[in-house]
């Protein structure tokens, strides 16, 4: 379905992603994990366009998207679920949910997929005319991944989903992204909490300064002795 | 009964010069108003989308110079010998240059935008303006530079006995509201639509709004347009009821003016522009009337505005919504401050 082929980006002369290849199959859930600085979260954004390649080239079922501009990216089907700051504060969580289909012109389908949506995650319905700067780390995930979901993606990035937050809300967030998949969406997620990740995804590949050095199944790669050493500390 | 607030306030402001005969209240109240305009613009620049233009005033100055020189028509010769000139041009026209001339520089600075964001626009906008003054000062040949461009023509409409010239103080201060009234109405609408939805996400968080697929710099460059010609019909308006234009036009307090109407009326709100305008573009000649000493007169004037910023950070309008909308409301400006921005990190 994705087909990253020795990508390669620079932030000025700091290169970032040095030959990376990944590829990831329909309805799979593939996750990145590495290191700080490993090009991960860079890899995501060249994928949904926010950075540039300098070379390389990204397909997406057969189509090359590489270095297309983010709003064409998405309107192909891949949705991006950035980390850091995930919401816009001072919108409510119902104008949060409408950006995340700003490209979309179905008004009757948004209002269904909004519907659906605030049923799903009923503290989300709850609030949904508070401003989303009020809303605690987790909700304000939750909030985020709904909104990458109100593009109707075939694909969706998420970007340190784990990042910031309470362990408990960790568990939930992860059972959230498995509920994704099970719903046919082809999920890549980058995750520092390497064992998490591993145990929730399909596939994986372990990057190291730009480039991949690993991959395998999730079990494979959960016994493998340099992922066990260099990333679960066992 | 607050709904029909603005209607209300709109009458209020048409029946003026009906009962206000005094003929210098009413020229404050009309370059009160111009500036209010100059406001709204750069509302929409520094209030909804963010980008703080300290460099406002050259929109505002190339709307007064383009309008001016287009009625006053000019010979210049360009490098190389080619001689341009222009005759003299009807007012209503002259004007409508002024705003395109404006919204054309308004285009050029927002792609500029596109590329340097945050203090580095705040620098090329000041640096802008700049330029711009430097240039009116030495193309004598264009601007007269320090000797000003005088006798500017008053602007006139209709034929014949229908003709109204915009010459007395109660027409030209209609004029004024009717142009007003006017950016309102199209600011209103555009941030309430899908490109104002976009500006305020870019407000917000502009990685965000770029992966929610919103065209970052498509949305700055028409916004920047917009400010920019709304700010030259400002200067327009300026330029044909004052009559004479010199390149002290684009002095920095001007934008000054402008920000503190922004900042303590309410950033991105439509009434904070006009209610920061009101307060702070009366003050000054309500202590004149009171007989107040010059001096004295500018030391109030900063110790409101030290006091409205201290306690009402948010502006005026926000605050007031917020006494309004009592305990829900002020849940969400707790959340406002710009310490919730780092909290996702």
């Amino acid at each position: 379905m994705l087909v990253i082929d020795r990508l390669q980006c620079n932030y000025g002369k700091v290169q970032a992603v040095r030959s990376m290849s990944i590829e990831v199959r329909p309805g799979e859930l593939v996750t990145l994990i590495g290191a700080n600085g490993a090009g991960k979260s860079t890899t995501l954004k060249a994928i949904s366009g926010l950075v540039k390649p300098a070379a390389g080239s990204i397909k997406l079922e057969g189509r090359d998207i590489t270095g297309a501009p983010p709003h064409e990216i998405l309107q192909l089907g891949i949705s991006h679920c950035p980390e850091g700051r995930r919401v816009f504060p001072h919108m409510t969580v119902r104008e949060n949910l409408e950006m995340g289909c700003y490209l979309r012109t179905d008004a009757q389908g948004i209002a269904e997929d909004m519907d659906s949506m605030l049923d799903r995650f009923p503290i989300l319905r709850q609030r949904q005319d508070q401003a989303a700067g009020t809303l605690s780390g987790g909700e304000q995930q939750m909030l985020a991944i709904s909104r990458a979901l109100m593009s109707r993606p075939k694909l969706v990035l998420f970007d340190e989903p784990s990042l910031g937050l309470a362990p408990n809300i960790v568990d939930a967030t992860f059972d959230i992204i498995r509920q994704v998949r099970a719903d046919g969406v082809t999920v890549v997620m980058v995750e520092q909490n390497a064992f998490a990740a591993l145990d929730l995804c399909d596939r994986a590949y372990v990057l190291e300064q730009g480039s991949v050095t690993l991959s395998g199944t999730g079990e494979e790669l959960l016994d493998n002795p340099h992922v066990r050493s260099a990333y679960l500390g066992m | 009964m607050m709904k029909y607030f603005p209607q209300a306030f709109l009458g209020l402001l048409v029946s003026v010069p009906f009962w206000l005969t005094d003929s210098y209240m009413l020229h404050i109240l009309i370059t009160t108003g111009i500036f209010i305009i100059a406001a709204m613009s750069l509302n929409l620049l520094l209030g909804y989308t963010g980008q703080l233009s300290l460099g406002h005033v050259a929109f505002f100055g190339i709307g007064a110079y383009g309008s001016a020189l287009t009625s006053l028509g000019f010979e210049i010769t360009l490098p190389g010998g080619i001689p341009l000139g222009v005759s003299p041009k009807p007012v209503w026209f002259a004007m409508l240059v002024g705003i395109v001339a404006a919204g054309f520089t308004g285009w050029a600075i927002g792609k500029l935008a596109f590329r340097v964001r945050g203090a580095y626009f705040v620098i090329v906008s000041i640096s802008f303006a700049e330029v711009v003054r430097l240039v009116a000062v030495n193309w004598v040949e264009l601007t007269q530079g320090p000797m000003a461009l005088n006798n500017i023509p008053v602007l006139r409409l209709g034929w014949g006995s229908a003709e109204v010239a915009f010459l007395r103080k109660p027409a030209f201060y209609w004029l004024v509201l009717a142009v007003g009234t006017v950016c309102y109405i199209i600011i209103s609408r555009l941030v309430s639509s899908r490109a104002g939805r976009a500006m305020i996400a870019l407000r917000e968080n502009e990685p965000l709004a770029m992966s929610v697929g919103v065209d970052v710099t498509r949305y700055l460059v028409l916004a920047t347009i917009v400010s920019a010609a709304m700010a030259g019909s400002a200067g327009a308006l300026y330029t044909h009821y004052i009559r004479i234009v010199d390149p002290d036009i684009f002095l920095f307090v001007y934008t000054v003016t402008m920000v503190i109407m922004v900042v303590t009326g309410g950033k991105g709100t439509l009434a904070g522009p006009i209610v920061g305008g009101v307060i702070f573009g009366l003050i000054p000649e309500l202590l004149r009337t009171m007989a107040i000493k010059p001096e004295v007169q500018w030391i109030i004037y900063g110790v409101v505005m030290v006091l409205v910023v201290y306690f009402l950070p948010m502006g005026i309008v926000p605050a007031l919504r917020n006494w309004r909308g009592g305990q829900q409301a002020s849940s969400t400006a707790a959340a406002s401050g710009p310490q919730m921005e780092g909290a996702g990190k």
